[in-house]
This record gives C-alpha cells, sequence and structure tokens, in this order.
C-alpha cells in the first residue's frame, strides 16, 4: 500500500476516530479489529512468509497476555509499555521452544508441535494458579491503563492505545518483511533446498520466523486482555482463537501485511452484521444455537471459497479493485488528440 | 498391579477408538495426500445422523443404512466440490480446506440435528467380565472386536480387490496410475466414501461410550499424535500407535498427573508424537517422507 494511504489512514485513526466514534464502535469493534489484525499478522510472518503452518497462535497470545500480568504485578514501577514488550518477549521464547520441532519436520507437519503448544500452554496457565496471582475464579482483571500519568482506561483510550501499538508494530513488520530477514523467510518457504545452497541458515530462519511471530501474537494477546477484555484468562484464547487467527490470514490473504488487516476486519464485522440481518429478518424468532451453526458453515463456505478461487485474499481483490480506480483516473486523464499530436 | 492392568487395558481400548479415527485419515492421506481434518467432523455427522433417525422411530437397520448411504455420497461430494478444483495445490492448502469444511460438516450436522447430548444405544451389554480379578468392560471387548474385523475387511479390500489395486497404485504414483487408465477423481470420491464408512463405525461405538455430542469432533485432536507415531500411510501402525497413546495417557494420567496437578492427558499424546518426530520421523511404520528441514 503507498505511503501516502497509510499516513492518511493513521491521520484519521488518531485524529478524527477517537472524537466520533461511541463506545460501542470502540469496545465491541475497533479495538478487537485491531487486535486481531496484529495476532493474524505475527501468524502471518510464520505461516505466510516462512511457510511453517501454526495451529497455536491463541497460546502465544495467551502467554504474552499472561506475562504481562505477572510482570506488572510482581515488578512495581514497571512501565506499562515495558510490560507489553516483556510479554511479548516471553511469548517468543515460547515460541522457539515449540518451533525448534521445526529442524526435523517443516510445513504443516508443524501443527503437531503448535497444538501441542496450545494444549501445554492452556493447561499450565489453568492448573497453576501462581499465573493467576491464585486468584480463585482464574479470572483477573488487568491493571490500569496509565501511560506517563495518562489515564487510558476509557473506551477511546484504549482504542488509542491499542492503535498505537498496532500501528508501530506494523510498520516494523513491514520493513523488517522487506528487508534481507523478509527476503529470506521467503526463501525457506518456496524452496528450502535452494534457500540453503544459497547460504541461508535454514533452523536459524525458521526459529526466527518462530520467535518474532510469537511476539507479535503475545502483544495482540497483551492487547486482547488488558484494552479489550479488560480481565486476564486463558479460556478465551483456546483453540478456536486460534483457527479464528488462522482464518483471518486465510481470508485476508497468505503473505500480505494489508491482509491481516483485511482478514480481521472481514472477521469482526461479519458475525455482527449477520446478527443485525437476523434480527432484522426473523426479529429474534431465530435460536441463538443456530445462528452459531449457521456462521460456522458461513465461515468453512468462505475458506474454501477463498483457497479454491482466490488463494491471494482480500488482499488481492483490494489491490485489483484499486488498480482499477488508478486505470479510471488515467483513463479520465488521458491527453486529448491536440496535446499528443503536439 | 491389578490396578495398573485395568488401567491400561482401559487404556488400550480408548487407543482402538483412535486408531478407527485415525485409519480414516490413513486411507484419504495415503491415496491423495490430503490430510483430512475434518474426519472428527464426519465422525460426528455420522453418529448424529443415526441416533436422530432411531430417536424418530426410524427402525435401526434402516436407520443405518440411510446413514451408510449418506456417508457415501458425502465423500463423493467432498471429491467433486473440495477436492477437484484444489489438484495439485500444496498439501497445506488442503489441509486449510479441510479445516473448512470440518466447519461446515459441524454447523450442517447440527442445523440438522439439533445440538443436544444424545444417548445411543447399541444393544451390546457394558457389564464388566472379570479375567484373573481384572475387570474388563465386554463393550469395550465388542469395539475391539469391531476394529479387528475392520482393519481386516480394510486390508483384504485394499491387498484383494481391483479397487485396493488400483487404490494403492494411486498412492504409489498417481501419474503412471493415470496413464494406465485409472481415474483418480473416482478413486478419491471412492476413498472419501469409505473412510466415511470408517467414521460411522468409530462415531457409533465412539458415540455409544460417551454420547452423541459436538465433543465427539474433537476426536480428530487425538487421532493426529496417532498418525504421527504411526507413520502416515500404514494402518498396522496406526493401530499400534494407537494403543500406544491411548495407553500411555491413561497411564501418565494415573501416575504422572497427581505430581503435575491432572489433566495431563490434552498434551501429553503430542509430547509423546513430538519426542517421536525427533526420533523417528517416519513413525513406526510409515514410508511417508515426512519432509525434513
Amino acid at each position: 500500500m503507498s505511503r501516502w494511504v497509510v499516513l492518511v489512514l493513521l491521520a484519521f485513526g488518531f485524529g478524527v476516530v477517537p472524537f466520533v466514534a461511541d463506545d460501542y464502535l470502540f469496545s465491541a469493534i475497533l479495538i478487537p479489529f485491531l487486535t486481531l489484525s496484529l495476532a493474524g499478522l505475527g501468524l502471518n510472518i510464520l505461516t505466510g512468509y516462512a511457510g511453517q503452518l501454526s495451529l497455536g497462535s491463541a497460546a502465544f497470545m495467551a502467554a504474552g497476555a499472561f506475562a504481562a500480568y505477572n510482570f506488572q504485578l510482581r515488578v512495581p514501577g514497571l512501565p506499562l509499555l515495558a510490560s507489553f514488550i516483556l510479554g511479548g518477549l516471553t511469548a517468543s521464547l515460547i515460541g522457539v521452544v515449540f518451533g525448534l520441532p521445526s529442524l526435523r519436520i517443516k510445513g504443516f507437519y508443524l501443527i503437531v508441535s503448535t497444538l501441542a503448544a496450545q494444549f501445554f500452554v492452556g493447561w499450565a496457565l489453568t492448573k497453576f494458579s501462581w499465573f493467576s496471582n491464585d486468584n480463585p475464579s482464574g479470572v483477573i482483571s488487568a491493571p490500569p491503563l496509565t501511560i506517563l500519568g495518562q489515564d487510558l482506561s476509557a473506551p477511546s483510550g484504549r482504542y488509542v492505545l491499542t492503535l498505537g501499538v498496532v500501528a508501530v508494530l506494523t510498520l516494523l513488520a513491514s520493513n523488517l518483511l522487506s528487508s534481507q530477514t523478509g527476503r529470506q523467510f521467503m526463501a525457506v518457504r518456496d524452496m528450502d533446498t535452494a534457500a540453503r545452497v544459497t547460504g541461508i541458515p535454514i533452523l536459524r530462519t525458521k526459529l526466527l520466523a518462530f520467535a518474532i511471530s510469537s511476539f507479535y501474537c503475545g502483544v495482540a494477546g497483551v492487547l486482547w486482555a488488558f484494552c479489550y477484555l479488560g480481565t486476564v484468562e486463558p479460556h478465551g484464547l483456546d483453540l478456536a482463537r486460534s483457527f479464528q487467527v488462522l482464518f483471518i490470514i486465510i481470508i485476508g490473504g497468505l503473505s500480505s501485511v494489508v491482509g491481516s488487516f483485511l482478514g480481521a476486519a472481514f472477521i469482526v464485522l461479519l458475525p455482527v452484521l449477520l446478527d443485525h440481518a437476523a434480527q432484522g429478518l426473523f426479529s429474534g424468532s431465530l435460536d441463538p444455537g443456530n445462528l452459531e451453526n449457521a456462521q460456522k458453515v458461513l465461515f468453512g463456505s468462505l475458506i474454501l471459497f477463498f483457497l479454491i478461487k482466490e488463494p491471494e485474499g482480500l488482499a488481492r481483490l483490494a489491490s485489483v479493485v484499486g488498480q482499477r480506480l488508478v486505470s479510471l483516473r488515467s483513463l479520465r486523464r488521458r491527453p486529448s488528440p491536440r496535446e499528443s499530436a503536439a | 498391579m491389578q490396578f495398573f492392568l485395568e488401567v491400561l487395558i482401559g487404556g488400550l481400548l480408548a487407543g482402538i477408538m483412535y486408531s478407527m479415527v485415525a485409519i480414516g485419515f490413513v486411507l484419504i492421506f495415503k491415496a491423495s495426500g490430503v490430510f483430512n481434518f475434518a474426519q472428527g467432523s464426519l465422525v460426528l455427522f455420522a453418529a448424529l445422523t443415526y441416533v436422530s433417525l432411531v430417536e424418530r422411530e426410524v427402525p435401526a437397520w434402516l436407520a443405518l443404512l440411510v446413514t451408510l448411504l449418506a456417508m457415501l455420497a458425502l465423500g463423493v461430494l467432498i471429491e467433486r466440490v473440495v477436492l477437484r478444483p484444489l489438484v495439485n495445490r500444496p498439501p497445506m492448502t488442503l489441509f486449510m480446506a479441510t479445516l473448512g469444511l470440518s466447519f461446515i460438516v459441524e454447523g450442517v450436522s447440527q442445523i440438522l440435528w439439533g445440538a443436544q447430548v444424545h444417548g445411543l444405544e447399541l444393544g451390546i451389554s457394558d457389564q464388566p467380565l472379570e479375567f484373573a480379578q481384572v475387570f474388563v468392560s465386554s463393550f469395550d471387548l465388542f469395539a475391539a472386536a469391531t476394529a479387528a474385523a475392520l482393519v481386516a475387511g480394510l486390508s483384504v479390500l485394499v491387498t484383494r480387490t481391483r479397487l485396493g489395486i488400483a487404490l494403492r497404485a494411486v498412492a504409489d504414483d498417481p501419474v503412471a496410475a493415470m496413464s494406465l487408465g485409472i481415474s483418480l477423481p473416482r478413486v478419491w470420491s471412492i476413498v472419501w466414501a469409505i473412510s466415511g464408512v470408517v467414521a460411522l463405525v468409530a462415531g457409533l461405538l465412539w458415540g455409544a461410550r460417551v454420547g452423541v455430542q459436538f465433543s465427539l469432533s474433537l476426536v480428530v485432536l487425538k487421532a493426529l499424535p496417532v498418525l504421527i507415531i504411526g507413520g502416515f500411510t500404514s494402518v498396522a501402525g496406526t493401530i499400534v500407535a494407537g494403543l500406544l497413546v491411548g495407553a500411555s495417557e491413561k497411564l501418565a494420567e494415573v501416575y504422572l498427573g497427581p505430581v503435575l496437578q491432572g489433566g495431563i492427558e490434552g498434551w501429553f499424546p503430542y509430547v509423546l508424537a513430538l519426542a517421536f518426530l525427533l526420533v523417528r520421523p517416519t513413525g513406526l511404520f510409515g514410508d511417508a517422507v515426512v519432509e525434513r528441514a
């Protein structure tokens, strides 16, 4: 995406949205959208760019959230953003541990390792009460969100904080992915033998992809717990969430930064729209269980549709539309016959 | 010792259930290289269809027949709608497609038949039998016998029939098989139909044990380590691995669980599978080249 579009979007996100949106828009749509975009971006680095499939994104999110919570709790006076980074780093450490089997296996066989991460992390967080500070319910409220004395606990504050973190990390990721490291990821994905022959250290590259990807997922987890839910709990970050993050990148577009955002927007908005549509059409006579099942069928069909018809996802659709618009504009600006004669 | 044996046998019998689900995977993986995540949802669909028909006063044999036909039709439909357009795509894409497929099958079967838990009565007694002071459930023995019969039937099918030879030819070298006039789409739809039937058997046995409910489809998560340990292509390996996973996870839960706060059944098979991957990436009997780094 061109630099101008990004700048305009950021200016709009920081300068206009906080003043016009209402609390519902912040809490139910914008914050989960940004958080899931970041998680999607994290998975996309690993799966889309480095070609290693993961079904453990939610585990890394949970690890990040709990680590940040514990750092906040146990280190007095730790700045909020520092605990965000420490949470991400902890998740990244766990990611590397579960990425180690990529020494022997690759591609979709890695689902075993990442599923192990998913079940193990979920188990450890529920079984050992130290992680949740011996809280009997296992659900703990997030620490107050203050940065440099500014209280960001209101919905608009949480939105600005989330947007800031996501924007900075996205910028870093998109630079990284077009740097040498990013190209090494793609080389390993596309043909590891060729990558090895050109001197790319395969294992180190894969582990780096795991580390960076899990860092992003971890920070997304911190945002999920601190800014979106306001509570830190492992239950919302289960296998279903991992699938959801995977769906974000399939629908949005594998190996596309923009795709992660489009996919997340799609996955956050679709249920809301479906809910409204169902209420409008059936005015509440529809069983909510059936609505959930219908949603499942719809998501499954969309996955199949995108995999079969548009493997590059919404990102490609968007770029096609963008190109059409540009060519339309240049069409209108086509020089008149007199000009071209001169 | 007696307690140990009871835990062990209980685990082995649970392992048979995992194997039955995993066999459905192996068939599809051998013939088309697709890692079918939707197998669990097929188990759910089969059991739910049967039990709902029986609850609607359909005689058991007719319900079985209808479910069987439904599974066959579903297999053919999946090949036509999902696999055929995805021919020659990377394994990861195919895996993700079956993930989408599992969402569809789960959603549709619960829209059709509801989401409540159904009891399933197959008319097989579940009383404990005593062998040398060790109690074994007669239902579990029946399940074991069924699994054995299923494996025997499948191996006859694969080694002794024209269809089986075609199937192995496709597994061995799809291009050569095609040039000999074997129709790949036909073989694929037959294989999906067969693994639908395997799902039906697994669904009925497993459903009679734990009740027919959504969690049936989660058995796919147990079958995955079984596959890794058994190797992706060997039916015999799957059985052995299933027994291994079932027995070790129950033993670990009973003996290791108290030390680790319990509930380790969820991840123990995966750690076992990971250990196997590091030592023996092809699994016990598999010849699949698990891609190495």
